[in-house]
């Protein structure tokens, strides 16, 4: 039962988050801007701020695991965080490094690290360095400085769209216009895609994958499906990242 | 073969200005497609053209009757890429960016005057 509508947006809504508080939403849309609400015991809705620092649609938000820090990705190439200083939300930091259009991102389960997808095919993590912070990283003032320590580029042919980073096996899956899904595994650096899924409509065929022990400790079994789409099932850790894909081949 | 499906679904797509044809107009040539096959039965097509005028709105919406009329009529599955050549127009990555954003294509399309505009230049005379 839909309980409130809210409106104020100028353009499509693109994307909405829960803080893991409950107690406010984000959301963001084509018209550049990202608003936060607040809901109190009442379930009374109240827009408590409209951030305009985008400067281009805001594709996606997400909030950080468990601070009251929010994340936005837009057409401007650029993903903002906000927070809320003396009353007031603000943009404090800029992550600037994609060249082109930030579709997605991802926080890790500590959020120290954030994972950025776009348009220009690549995946970028990003880690928080607090001020004081043993490596050495300027920041100014107060505030973190977010630094990119990792591109993932040369695995994915067209916009990657939308990026998701396991809390419980750390795996960062990447959805991407070449119609596959990648899952990477955390080596030294990042480096080695370990799994290639492709979704396709064409029939069924059965297929069994057995995947390296390291990855995904399983394994994965597809059969042709009356409906289009195959199913295949997974380990249970891996269906928090995909379903009803038909795996073509796979890179160990 | 594919090159030609292609050619011959753009060559007749109408100028949103003036009475001609992209090809009368030289906005499309034969050397304006390329196509890449990417995976079984599956090709990347890739057009340049080139904008009669350096006027933004008119390039962006050639673009979109390109893009538009491609993924109606090519009889093979594909993936599309349209970028203005290389060279003619002051803000093409703008251009080229707007007309690859499947978001803004969708929201162009939503749009009712556009559309309509766009209906026009892409349907075949009877």
């Amino acid at each position: 039962q839909c309980v409130t509508t809210l409106e104020g947006h100028e353009n499509e809504v693109k994307s909405v988050a829960w803080a893991p508080s409950g107690t406010l939403l984000a959301t963001c849309s084509r018209d550049k801007s990202v608003w936060v609400w607040e809901v109190d015991e009442e379930e009374e809705y109240e827009c408590v701020s409209v951030l305009n620092s985008h400067t281009q649609d805001v594709k996606h938000v997400v909030w950080h695991p468990n601070q009251e820090l929010l994340a936005s990705a837009s057409y401007d190439d650029t993903v903002k965080l906000y927070h809320e200083e003396e009353d007031d939300w603000v943009c404090c930091a800029t992550l600037e490094g994609h060249e082109s259009t930030v579709w997605s991102m991802a926080f890790d389960r500590s959020g120290e690290r954030l994972a950025s997808c776009s348009d220009d095919k690549t995946v970028r993590i990003w880690r928080r360095y607090k001020p004081g912070n043993e490596e050495g990283v300027a920041c100014s003032g107060t505030d973190p400085t977010w630094k990119c320590v990792c591109n993932l580029s040369g695995y994915h042919t067209r916009t990657i769209y939308d990026v998701a980073w396991c809390h419980l096996t750390g795996a960062l899956a990447t959805a991407c216009g070449d119609d596959a899904i990648r899952v990477f595994e955390e080596s030294a650096v990042f480096a080695a895609a370990l799994l290639l899924l492709l979704c396709h409509n064409s029939p069924g065929r059965a297929v069994t994958l057995h995947c390296s022990a390291s990855v995904l400790r399983t394994s994965v079994e597809a059969e042709p499906s009356r409906k289009k789409r195959p199913r295949v099932s997974f380990s249970r850790h891996m269906s928090l990242m995909a379903r009803a894909v038909f795996p073509v081949s796979f890179l160990e | 073969g594919r090159l030609s499906s292609a050619l011959d679904i753009i060559r007749t797509i109408r100028d949103p200005e003036k009475p001609n044809t992209l090809e009368e107009l030289e906005v499309v040539t034969e050397s304006c497609v390329e196509v890449h096959e990417i995976g079984e039965d599956e090709y990347l097509v890739i057009i340049r053209f080139t904008p009669t005028v350096p006027h933004c709105s008119l390039a962006t919406l050639i673009g979109l009757c390109l893009r538009i009329k491609l993924q109606r009529c090519l009889p093979f599955r594909h993936k599309l890429e349209i970028y203005i050549s290389e060279g003619t127009h002051s803000t093409e990555e703008d251009i080229n960016k707007q007309i690859n954003d499947k978001e803004r294509v969708a929201a162009a399309m939503e749009n009712p005057n556009l559309r309509e505009i766009v209906e026009q230049c892409v349907t075949e005379p009877d």
